[in-house]
């Protein structure tokens, strides 16, 4: 009973609910005749909350399925197995007009400020689209006029309203893709890497920008990055991932001050610190091989062949998904 | 002096496109020293791989033109001698690494074969000799099962072993110099960890001089004796790696440590973030470059470049304000 009351409280306050989420591509032989022969597992039974107005960090190295978790959660892939309620809509299962409303209020920057604004279209035209599409302004006046506003809240000049993308350096381009997210008056961003393509300087314009706004809109960001350095400071709570599955969850002092699972606690190490007499004092722990294949994961816990500490059991079955203390999440047999 | 392997004096270069003259390097001096690391740090163009390239002679001329500079390699000036010595030297002498291990692989031929090249081409070495050091050379950068890799395509690599294979590549004729161009970014952290931790044990082995060209400044405080910062194109601060992180003198290198996140803090506010943009290198440098995005700025820096003041030992930085007062110099 204790323990519903619990669940009911946390849900209360979620804004999205991710539920043992599977995503799997299949993987095809032949030219004519296409058949599978097997299936990148690509994201595999992942369960997680965001809460209303929080920032959620989800990391973990490449290939490690944080940005297909990001797409499937928006539903811009289809889910192959589990479930994801955004705002109290399945969407696995929505209705057309429940997904017309998601489209609205749940939106996406992208990674690549280069390649994810169209080069023929005017910030205008790029800004403006989330208003056209979804009918939210009556006349092309208005959603001009939008613009403008958007463009100001985002450090923009009005004046630059007709320029083309290629105009713009890489920190103004991932301004726009900003005031394109927000155009729609959102409550949810998965924001996919956003910063990782901009130099340290422009970075930090960028990220307080997405906090400036988060604060006057009360948004709520998943905040998809490598940059553990970053998540540190933008994200409220921390989610790691390896090869498809969550191996621990935790609000971020807790994450990076005590880290439980072998592998957060080599990435962790991992990361070079800017100060050269705390660096030559780190132990650091050198992972030996490279991330196995999501095709063909080990068996058991997916870590075990690079583990420093795995056990027989470790490649035998798989660690269940347990909260140690309270808000701390962690995937591992040793801990 | 005499331990100076390498040294530059006043290097240019340009580039003349359609759109103008681009100024990349304008006029940076420094030196590298026997069996030291020395790491150059700055953003998206601010010409640190243009450097280096420009000192191996690997841009195509035009569009690129050096303008001024000496590059003296053990008594010789790299920009002056033959094409054909030049030739030589890289590969064999100066060995560089870039930074997507994918594109400087070539895709249809194994890694044994290229690995062979430079052995059979530089160090006269015959088909078997050559396929033995390339299996020793494979192992030494830490890649299993080494002899029957040799025959597997670059494709057939991770992006970890792509870069170890590029690096093994690089050391193959044993160099004096390695320059290392971003060799971790497309990287993963783990990954990365692996690479720094390679290089240096390398190094070492080998008592190469090394050069680290990086944006990351977590990278350089871990691998670095001496930094260079450079920022449109000047070399703005040189300093030893301890006194550059925790005694900066130039504003751009302070608000650049204050830009960056940190791992091993608790997050007490805002980033410090610096206003604008670097400048356009299609003008004519006029000024300091920093001078439209410093707080210290003053009537001089808009007018005239500072050149690099000693500021401390083995410290220098161009600016006209000395950042410790907050008062011109």
């Amino acid at each position: 009973m204790a323990d519903a009351q619990s669940t009911f409280s946390v849900e209360a306050q979620a804004l999205v609910q991710v539920r043992e989420l599977k995503k799997h591509f299949p993987v095809t032989q032949g030219l004519i005749i296409e058949r599978q022969v097997g299936s990148v597992k690509a994201v595999d039974g992942i369960s997680f909350d965001i809460r209303r107005g929080e920032t959620l960090g989800l990391v973990g190295e490449s290939g490690c399925g944080k940005t297909t978790a990001g797409r499937t959660i928006l539903g811009l892939y289809p889910v192959t197995d589990g479930s994801v309620t955004i705002s109290g809509i399945q969407v696995d299962r929505a209705s057309k007009e429940e997904l017309r409303t998601l489209r609205r209020k749940a939106q996406m920057i992208f990674q690549d400020p280069y390649a994810s604004l169209n080069p023929r279209w005017t910030v205008n035209a790029i800004i403006g689209e989330p208003l056209r599409v979804h009918k939210l302004l009556p006349n092309d006046k208005a959603r001009t006029d939008r613009v403008h506003e958007l463009m100001l809240l985002v450090g923009l000049s009005p004046r630059l309203i007709n320029r083309f993308p290629h105009e713009f350096s890489g920190g103004q381009r991932q301004r726009i893709g900003v005031a394109r997210a927000l155009a729609s008056d959102p409550d949810f961003i998965v924001c996919d890497e956003p910063i990782s393509a901009l130099d340290v300087s422009i970075q930090a314009q960028v990220v307080n920008l997405m906090e400036e706004l988060q604060d006057g809109f009360n948004l709520t960001y998943l905040f998809i990055a490598h940059d553990l350095s970053m998540v540190r400071h933008i994200c409220d709570r921390v989610a790691v991932m390896y090869l498809g599955v969550m191996v621990e969850l935790a609000e971020r002092n807790e994450l990076y001050e005590n880290p439980l699972h072998p592998y957060t606690q080599a990435l962790l190490s991992a990361v070079p610190i800017p100060d050269p007499k705390k660096s030559r004092l780190r132990q650091r722990i050198i992972l030996p091989g490279d991330v196995p294949s999501p095709i063909n994961p080990p068996s058991g816990c997916r870590f075990h062949p690079r583990c420093p500490i795995a056990k027989e059991r470790c490649s035998q079955v798989v660690p269940e998904w347990r909260e140690i203390s309270i808000g701390h999440w962690v995937a591992c047999h040793e801990v | 002096m005499a331990n100076r392997i390498l040294e530059v004096n006043d290097l240019r270069t340009r580039f003349h496109i359609a759109e103008g003259t681009v100024h990349a390097v304008n006029g940076i001096s420094f030196h590298l020293e026997h069996g030291k690391t020395i790491a150059v740090v700055g953003e998206s163009g601010c010409g640190k791989s243009v450097t280096m390239l420009s000192m191996l002679r690997l841009l195509a001329i035009p569009p690129a033109e050096i303008a001024s500079g000496q590059v003296h390699y053990l008594g010789r000036d790299l920009l002056q001698i033959s094409e054909h010595e030049i030739e030589h030297l890289r590969g064999k002498e100066i060995a560089m690494v870039f930074q997507d291990p994918m594109t400087s692989l070539n895709p249809v031929l194994t890694i044994g074969r290229q690995l062979c090249e430079p052995l059979r081409v530089h160090m006269g070495m015959d088909k078997q000799m050559a396929r033995q050091r390339s299996i020793e050379l494979l192992e030494q950068v830490g890649i299993p099962d080494a002899a029957r890799r040799l025959g597997d395509y670059p494709h057939q690599f991770s992006g970890g072993q792509r870069q170890r294979a590029m690096i093994a590549m690089a050391l193959a004729c044993v160099p004096s110099i390695l320059i290392a161009d971003e060799p971790t970014t497309a990287l993963d952290v783990t990954i990365q960890a692996q690479i720094v931790e390679l290089v240096q044990r390398l190094r070492e082995n080998l008592d190469m001089a090394v050069i680290w060209i990086t944006h990351d400044l977590g990278v350089v405080a871990e691998m670095a004796e001496r930094v260079l910062v450079m920022y449109a194109g000047f070399i703005v601060e040189e300093a030893l790696v301890d006194d550059l992180y925790e005694d900066p003198r130039h504003p751009y290198t302070i608000a650049l440590l204050a830009a960056l996140p940190r791992i091993d803090r608790r997050r007490d506010k805002r980033l410090l973030s610096i206003p604008g943009a670097p400048p356009n290198l299609l003008l004519e440098p006029k000024g300091c470059p920093f001078a439209a995005r410093c707080d210290l700025v003053f009537d001089r820096c808009r007018a005239e470049m500072p050149p690099l003041i000693q500021v401390g030992p083995n410290h220098q930085a161009a600016c006209w304000v000395d950042v410790t007062s907050g008062k011109p110099r």
